[in-house]
Order: structure tokens, then sequence, then C-alpha cells
């Protein structure tokens, strides 16, 4: 029984190292050639600053410009051919507006279904400063009501500004 | 009294918001085109590629229009409910078979069924952006006058099919 153990440690030993090595080695040479860059290095790029500002509605915490969706990819092939097809930049973001919402833009449009988003902040902050300045008021009026100090308050006072008499303050 | 009210107060705002908010779908993204006419289309038929089929010719009749492809599992699941819809006769309803090969397509078909009236073939997607297609399977309820009416995204349930389209397919269909 024992000699079978020893016999068999260093088999599982190989065996493990064997298996690891396999799973290493080939993981390389599945990745995938890089693609051509796009004949047309201008296109490509006005491609890219379009789609930075446009959701993937597959992936939806993704830009078009960033995700290997297929959705992204037909948008890509579209836009990239509208670009070809000399449309301009807010014609191409018409067209999609037209076809999927304006969730597809990143940068949200200005128009009364959007005036809380744009207004919201602002709002807040107005109210949090009204919030503050009657705080403050308040407290003011609290401090400069004027009460004369009690006999108690008054020998306390004066204990208090003996005990630092002969140091220097 | 006002100071311990308030916080609460603000506290169930709070929870409203949330709770209307976070019971929303984002994958559910209202389509712009309700109400809008359909993108028109002519694009071959699937059985029969010398045969085109225009989104014109249905003019003058409520018809649902389902987005599939052998490739999308969750087709699969909606598939029983539209042959059964079909059986019933009670609206026509044609298939885009987006971004599929025709073989397995028609294999496909061959195995589940076929409840279209008629299918057409979408090889490159491109029908489906103008309908603004992102999840197959979807489902659009187009009107006599050729205006879309709803959108189901996602495959169509039994709740939805009772709940939404047939009731507003049977009141499309009593519109002249």
């Amino acid at each position: 029984m024992n000699r079978r153990n020893i016999y068999y440690m260093p088999r599982i030993k190989w065996v493990m190292t064997l298996l690891f090595v396999i799973f290493l080695l080939p993981s390389s040479s599945w990745a995938q050639e890089a693609r051509p860059v796009a004949e047309d290095p201008e296109a490509e790029e006005r491609l890219i600053a379009l789609t930075e500002d446009l959701r993937c509605l597959v992936c939806q915490n993704e830009t078009i410009a960033e995700s290997r969706a297929d959705f992204s990819n037909d948008m890509r092939r579209e836009i990239r051919e509208q670009i070809q097809a000399n449309k301009t930049d807010a014609e191409i973001i018409e067209f999609l507006v037209e076809r999927y919402g304006d969730f597809v833009l990143y940068d949200p449009p200005f128009k009364p279904t959007t005036f809380l988003l744009w207004f919201g902040p602002l709002i807040l902050f107005l109210l949090g400063l009204g919030t503050l300045t009657v705080y403050l008021r308040q407290r003011r009026t609290l401090v400069e009501e004027e009460k004369p100090l009690t006999e108690a308050e008054r020998k306390q006072a004066e204990a208090l500004l003996n005990e630092n008499k002969g140091k220097d303050v | 009294m006002t100071r311990y009210l308030l916080p609460l107060v603000v506290f169930l705002i709070m929870v409203g918001f949330l709770f209307a908010g976070l019971g929303l779908n984002p994958r559910q993204v209202p389509s712009p085109l309700i109400d809008k006419p359909a993108p028109v289309f002519q694009l071959q038929q699937l059985h029969d590629p010398e045969k085109i089929l225009s989104s014109e010719d249905n003019l003058g009749k409520v018809w649902l229009l389902n987005v599939w492809a052998s490739w999308c599992v969750a087709c699969r699941d909606e598939h029983p409910l539209l042959v059964q819809l079909a059986n019933a006769g009670i609206v026509p309803v044609y298939g885009l078979n987006y971004k599929d090969e025709r073989s397995t397509a028609l294999q496909w078909l061959k195995n589940f069924g076929d409840p279209y009236a008629v299918s057409v073939v979408d090889p490159e997607g491109r029908v489906g952006i103008d309908y603004g297609v992102y999840g197959v399977p979807e489902t659009y309820v187009i009107d006599k006058k050729g205006i879309i009416r709803h959108k189901q995204i996602g495959p169509v349930t039994v709740k939805s099919m009772e709940e939404t389209i047939l009731p507003l397919v049977n009141e499309l269909q009593s519109q002249i």
C-alpha cells in the first residue's frame, strides 16, 4: 500500500505539470490577428470621435467605439458608410436618434423632457444654499440676543480671567 | 416636530424615486418609432429569393413584424406562441429573418414550425437598423396605415400577448 503511494505521487505531480503547461501553451495562438487599419485614416478618426459619444444598446455601459458587440460592429459599418457618403456629423447622429432614440446619445439633448436632468443639480444647489442661509440667520439672531450675565456667570468669568493673571498671554 | 418629520419625508420621497427607478428595465429602451410610419423595405423572401416582399404590400391590414434568427435562443421561447397565433388566424405574422443563413433559417422553420405568412431576409441587418432593432427577437405591431403602434423587445410572452398585443390588434383591426 505504502509503496504504491510513493510510486504514484511523482506521477500525479508530472500529470499536473503537464496539464498546466497544456493549458498555458495554446492560449497565445488563439489570439486573433490584428485587423487591418481602415484605408482612410481621416474617416476613421471621425468615426471614433463620433462613436465615443454613442451608447451601444446591447452592452449599455459601453460606447459604440469601444464595444465589440455585433450591434456596435453594424453601427460602425453604417456610420463609416455615411461618412463616405459625405454626411455631416449632425446628419449621422440624427439618423441614429430617429431609429434608436435619445438613449444612444451619451450627451443628452437639451429639451423639455430633459430639463430636470439639466437643471436638477442647480435646483438642489439652490435649495441647499437657501437652507444654509436660513440656518445661519437663525443662528446669528441667537448669538445677538443680549442677555446680561447672572451673578454666578460673572463670578465664573472673573475666576477664569484671574487664572491667567501674571502669565504671558 | 418638523425636525423629526422632515428627514422622514425626504427619506420617503427617495424611497419612492428608487422604487420606481429601480423597477424599470434598462434593456427596454423606448422606441422613437412608435406612432411613426414603419420604415419601408423591399426584401427577398426566405422561401423564394426570386420573390420580393415590400412592406407597402401590407397597407390596409394590421400585421405583426417579428424579427427572428436561427441563432437566436430566445426566439425559440416565443416561437410556439407565434405558431399558435398563426394557427388561430387572428393577425398575420411576417418574419424578418435577421442576419441569418438562408439554409439554417429554413431548417429552423422546419424543426420548430413556420408561423410566418412570409419571411423576408435581412442578411446584413440593414432593415434592422431602420427599425431600431438591437435585441432579437423583437415584434412590431403595425396598423392599416403602416404606422408602428407597438414594439415588443425580447420574446413575446403569454402575458404580453394577452395584455398588450392582442387587445391592441383587436382595436386596430376595428379601425377603418
